[in-house]
């Protein structure tokens, strides 16, 4: 998600910040992002899934972690990770009743601030997946929705062995600006859902999705949303990366449209970041992967290439320059591709390879800005006024 | 009871060396996290079960159960298992 701390009408500082399999760490520049500062590494070791700045307050950091041998938890810094405090109480599932066979919390995947109008407010998707949610901003965390227990929805989250080869997840957690009860979720496996009365209970969100051929796309199990965004500048606009294709939503239509079908049939619509324009709900960014065979999972061809669109999907270019020409083997994961809010935007990606790489003309020349770290789990922007 | 403390868990005890009180693993592990804030999570799930790549010895034998009853005298030993880049 793009981040907007204080006033946007004059951005300053750009923070990045960029959570691995190995630690995390934070690159600072300014509004030019010429040159960037790197703080790092955070948790040195830990697998880290994501971290996220609170737009709130500007200040709050939240870093979700584990390691090889211990088990998931969250940590929170209010000074830029200068220091570090552990959530009192992480996310963790209720205790199975006597005799039933209760799930665990294998790591926290994925962190949503609340809606502006209550500060403290966050959410946290899991694997497997769950919904938790923290009101004294990520101090204490506890279930959020009926879903984590709801035999239906239990159903179509599957077990272990249906999702990611790291454990199912419950992912893009999304806050309607205009309406703190109105959220989206995803789940891979399990679809996309939607909420009004603030993630107590949810609604399959899933007609026109295609899911993979011989299996039934009434049957929400079998969905696998990789990536959704809700565009700022439109709330009523959704994108998002599936398993199946690229996909736009214009609510309040409840089905989803598949623009992917516009992308070159060499390269093909699948992929997993989906990023979009926080001022033009008509711009969108992809990172296409090769899904063919036995899914590589590597840029199609050995060929990186970002393609975006200006149109809402109807067509989309290609955009490389910068980018290796040939024999670059790596791909991009659901979360490590943003932008952020500077005019022109700058666009970002981390590499399963380690590479971090951006764009500050909204995809048309791209730099690499750092080598040699772990492999990217996700990528965070923020921008804010004053300096670190 | 004293009890070795891997690597991994240095950040909550501040050091290998930690000592608590109790009758079976569960009290023992419950007795630290109440010295250490939030240790017994990172060993422990919410159902209870041993973390997969977390072991506990007592008297050389390995702990599977948390009702297990550890003598007193015995040192409890930690080990965070795991191989792997």
């Amino acid at each position: 998600m793009t981040q907007h701390l204080g006033a946007p009408a004059t951005p300053g500082e750009t923070i990045l910040m960029v959570a691995t399999r190995k630690g995390a760490w934070l690159y600072f520049s300014d509004a030019e992002r010429q040159a960037w500062r790197v703080d790092g590494p955070h948790f040195l070791g830990h697998t880290i899934h994501h971290m996220v700045l609170d737009p709130r307050d500007g200040r709050t950091l939240l870093v979700a972690a584990k390691t090889g041998h211990l088990g998931p938890t969250v940590f929170r810094s209010t000074d830029f990770g200068h220091s570090w405090q552990e959530a009192a109480r992480p996310p963790a599932f209720a205790p199975a009743p006597e005799g039933q066979e209760g799930r665990a919390v294998d790591h926290t995947f994925w962190l949503t601030p609340g809606h502006h109008s209550e500060p403290g407010l966050w959410y946290a998707g899991t694997s497997p997946q769950g919904l938790f949610r923290s009101t004294d901003g990520g101090i204490t965390w506890a279930p959020a929705s009926t879903i984590n227990d709801d035999l239906q929805y239990r159903k179509w989250m599957g077990t272990v062995q249906d999702g990611t080869p790291d454990g199912p997840k419950l992912h893009s957690i999304i806050v309607d600006p205009r309406d703190a009860k109105h959220l989206y979720m995803a789940m891979s496996g399990g679809g996309v859902h939607e909420s009004s009365d603030g993630g107590q209970t949810f609604a399959p969100l899933v007609d026109g999705l295609q899911v993979v051929e011989g299996f039934d796309p009434d049957d929400v199990s079998f969905h696998d949303p990789h990536c959704i965004r809700l565009c700022p500048s439109n709330p009523d606009r959704l994108y998002q990366q599936n398993h199946c294709g690229i996909y736009r939503l214009d609510r309040p239509s409840s089905t989803w449209a598949r623009i992917g079908k516009a992308m070159p049939a060499d390269v093909g619509d699948i992929g997993f970041p989906m990023v979009v324009h926080p001022h033009d709900a008509d711009c969108a960014w992809v990172f296409p992967m090769d899904g063919t065979s036995v899914w590589p999972r590597t840029s199609p061809g050995g060929k990186p290439a970002v393609y975006g669109t200006r149109d809402g999907g109807t067509s989309w270019q290609r955009l490389d320059a910068g980018l290796p020409a040939s024999q670059a083997w790596w791909t991009v994961k659901r979360q490590a591709m943003n932008a952020d809010a500077h005019n022109p935007v700058g666009v970002y990606f981390g590499t399963s390879s380690g590479e971090l790489w951006m764009s500050r003309d909204e995809g048309r020349q791209w730099e690499c800005i750092a080598r040699h770290l772990p492999e990217i789990y996700a990528v965070e922007t923020a921008t804010r006024a004053g300096p670190a | 009871m004293k009890i070795l403390i891997p690597s991994a868990l240095h950040s909550y005890t501040g050091g290998a060396r930690a000592e608590a009180e109790g009758q079976t693993l569960a009290d023992v592990l419950a007795d630290l996290d109440r010295r250490y804030p939030g240790i017994r999570f990172r060993m422990i799930d919410e159902q209870n079960r041993i973390r997969r790549h977390i072991r506990f010895f007592s008297g050389n034998t390995q702990v599977f159960d948390l009702d297990h009853a550890l003598p007193a005298a015995e040192e409890l030993i930690i080990v965070q298992a795991l191989s792997g880049g």
